[in-house]
């Protein structure tokens, strides 16, 4: 009992964080055809904002010192600052550009951001211990949990309550909503394009940070490649959900989630390390048998 | 209306001014380079049989395939389990079947069977891959190549794990990495005028219409396959020949990334494209690489910071890219001056 336990909260856990990850890639994929691969990179960002530049093996905390109160909300701006910076900078001068050309952008973007933080940080990783409280083991109807995983599910729930209200309350919402369903006729109907590709960039930088957050406490090293292996996950997720699907994004990072550490229990002993070769198997099957997603959107097939 | 030159005819200057090109550079490497340029030229040079390779799919089907340095790796790691000598394998690899861990192949049967093997492979699995367009292609291509590098990088008996496999015997000098660079272009081009490239190139640009004309699109598109995965896998055993040592992370995201940016910047659509990506971003890392050592003024070294090397060529694509979305080719073909292309142009790549 006590062990479906400790595994239905790895899962959980584990697809929180690719469901924040797949949301993010969704939001902007939903607005602009971007796949954005720099997305990885933001979280990365976000990580080593907290602590005080240095190529020495030393860390020392700036940001990462602050308490709860200030720390979130600041790691969750820096996220969007840099996300809507890219915007700003280099996506706003690529509205025509074919999504292939677009991809490789965002790529590059991506390399250049590791690398700058590579000369300031170089590429050894950081020891750091932020908000360290959460690293404490809680019982749970007898099972023992660390107290992380606990709150980065109710977090992600808290967020995607959040911004489904967002998205199905305010104007912004219906907009962003409307947009990710048929851009070209939201624009008719008076949608500002920038406007709402600038927030679904905003948003999901906010995600990034509270990627970045979670991975800081889990595994209490700041590294430049640290965003990486959750973000192609979260994109495989995007696709797997049905792409331009806000919800089926979420599902199908929950699912990747369940899948991976259901598997890692269930596979045998020598099969374990080939667990990663498994999972996108199954991914490959998922698409074979769904090539528009589990949630395909109606828009998004194709008319003759 | 006089009788239109063959495709054949009006379409040969494109492999005859791209091996020119090469061709050029790999002499001028040769004859004045140092040693360190040379080898860079080499590695161009490989990166430009692959590169090829990836068009030989990515440019005729549309589909932008993530998972081409796998056919890469299958090649490399064939050609290091054939030619590297018995007695170094029996200390590693152990896992190999008896055949191969007892025996040294020569070389050139080796590197033959050794990119048939990555074919065999997209032949077994493009059937089920090429039911799939767009980006669910894209992404199937990319959990392939994760499936290759977790294989490879865990089965240690036969792989070596993520530890490299050491002693394969160097055999790729410039000229024979010229030769396949040529080859890889001829063949590049002779598909790309096949029947076959033709009909699947009608699919990229209108699925519906070409089907409706009777191209069969999977098929097409899985001959496609096939055949980029052989020149791939070339590349990957000019590649472990070049450098006597693989590792499955020489195969995985960096490499892929590199590929396909030069690719896009080249221009996707056209073999042109390939060859001038390669040949354009191959040498602003080596102008940034050489500004990274430092440009001496009088007694003062000024050097570029490590890492800005990457910085710039990060930030040198993006702003191409920016300037010619489709890339610096767009989708043309480099031909005679005089002849100004008769073959009507088709639309840059803008599907969404």
């Amino acid at each position: 009992m006590t062990s479906v336990l400790q595994v239905l909260f790895d899962a959980l856990s584990l697809g929180s964080l690719y469901a924040l990850g797949a949301l993010g890639i969704a939001l902007i994929f939903g607005v602009m055809r971007l796949v954005n691969f720099a997305q990885g990179d933001y979280i990365a960002f976000c990580i080593f904002a907290l602590i005080y530049p240095t190529t020495e093996a030393v860390t020392i905390l700036t940001l990462g010192a602050a308490p709860a109160i200030l720390l979130i909300p600041l790691v969750l701006a820096i996220g969007a600052g840099v996300s809507m910076l890219s915007e700003v900078v280099v996506f706003r001068r690529l509205r025509n550009a074919n999504p292939a050309a677009m991809m490789i952008v965002s790529f590059a973007l991506g390399f250049v951001i590791q690398n700058v933080l590579l000369v300031f940080y170089s590429s050894r990783p950081k020891s750091l211990s932020i908000l360290p409280d959460l690293s404490r083991q809680v019982e749970v109807m007898g099972a023992r949990l660390p107290l992380l995983q606990i709150v980065t599910i109710l977090a992600t729930m808290v967020i995607l309550l959040a911004l489904t209200a967002f998205l199905r309350r305010t104007r912004f919402g219906l907009e962003m909503r409307a947009a990710a369903e048929d851009f070209t006729m939201a624009r008719m109907l008076g949608v500002r394009a920038n406007r709402v590709i600038l927030l679904a960039f905003a948003i999901s930088g906010m995600l990034a940070g509270a990627i970045g957050l979670v991975l800081v406490v889990q595994t209490g090293t700041a590294d430049i490649t640290m965003g990486l292996s959750v973000m192609l996950v979260a994109f495989i997720a995007t696709v797997i959900g049905g792409l331009g699907s806000l919800s089926g994004a979420v599902v199908a990072g929950f699912l990747i989630g369940g899948a991976s550490v259901v598997m890692q229990v269930i596979l045998p002993l020598e099969a374990r390390p080939f667990r990663d070769a498994f999972v996108y198997a199954l991914v490959i099957v998922v698409l074979i048998l769904r090539p528009q997603g589990l949630f395909a959107l109606r828009s998004a097939r194709q008319r003759v | 209306m006089t009788q239109a030159p063959s495709v054949f005819a009006r379409t040969i200057a494109t492999p005859i001014l791209l091996i020119a090109l090469i061709a050029v550079l790999a002499v001028a490497a040769w004859a004045f380079g140092s040693g360190t340029l040379q080898r860079t030229a080499v590695e161009m040079l490989i990166r430009v049989v692959l590169v090829v390779g990836l068009s030989i799919f990515i440019g005729n089907s549309g589909i932008i395939s993530f998972g081409h340095i796998g056919f890469m790796c299958l090649g490399a790691y064939a050609a290091a389990w054939f030619t590297i000598p018995p007695m170094l394998k029996q200390l590693s690899l152990r896992g190999l079947p008896d055949v191969i861990l007892l025996n040294q192949f020569p070389f050139w049967p080796s590197a033959f069977a050794a990119a048939l093997l990555p074919a065999l492979f997209a032949l077994i699995l493009g059937p089920v891959l090429m039911r799939l367009a767009g980006i669910a292609a894209s992404i199937a291509t990319f959990a392939m190549l994760a499936v290759i590098n977790t294989v490879y990088s865990n089965w240690s008996s036969v792989t070596g794990g993520t530890s490299s496999i050491v002693g394969i015997p160097i055999r790729t000098d410039i000229w024979l990495a010229l030769g396949a660079a040529a080859g890889a272009i001829a063949v590049g081009w002779l598909y790309s005028i096949s029947r076959s490239g033709l009909a699947l190139r009608a699919a990229r640009d209108e699925a519906i219409a070409a089907q409706a004309s009777g191209v069969d699109i999977e098929r097409e598109r899985l001959i496609a396959f096939v055949l980029s995965a052989f020149v791939c896998g070339v590349a990957g055993v000019l590649y472990a020949h070049f450098l006597g040592i693989v590792t499955p992370d020489a195969f995985f995201l960096g490499a892929t990334f590199v590929a396909l940016s030069m690719l896009v910047v080249g221009g996707m659509g056209s073999l042109s494209g390939a060859v001038l990506g390669v040949v354009v971003i191959s040498l602003i890392i080596q102008a940034l690489r050489s500004l990274e050592k430092g440009v001496t003024f009088g007694e003062t070294t000024l050097a570029l910071p490590g890492g800005s090397q990457e910085i710039a060529i990060g930030i040198v694509m993006i702003v191409i890219l920016i300037a010619r979305p489709a890339g610096l080719m767009g989708n043309r073909e480099f031909g005679w001056p005089r002849a100004a292309d008769p073959a009507p142009k088709t639309q840059a790549t803008k599907r969404a």
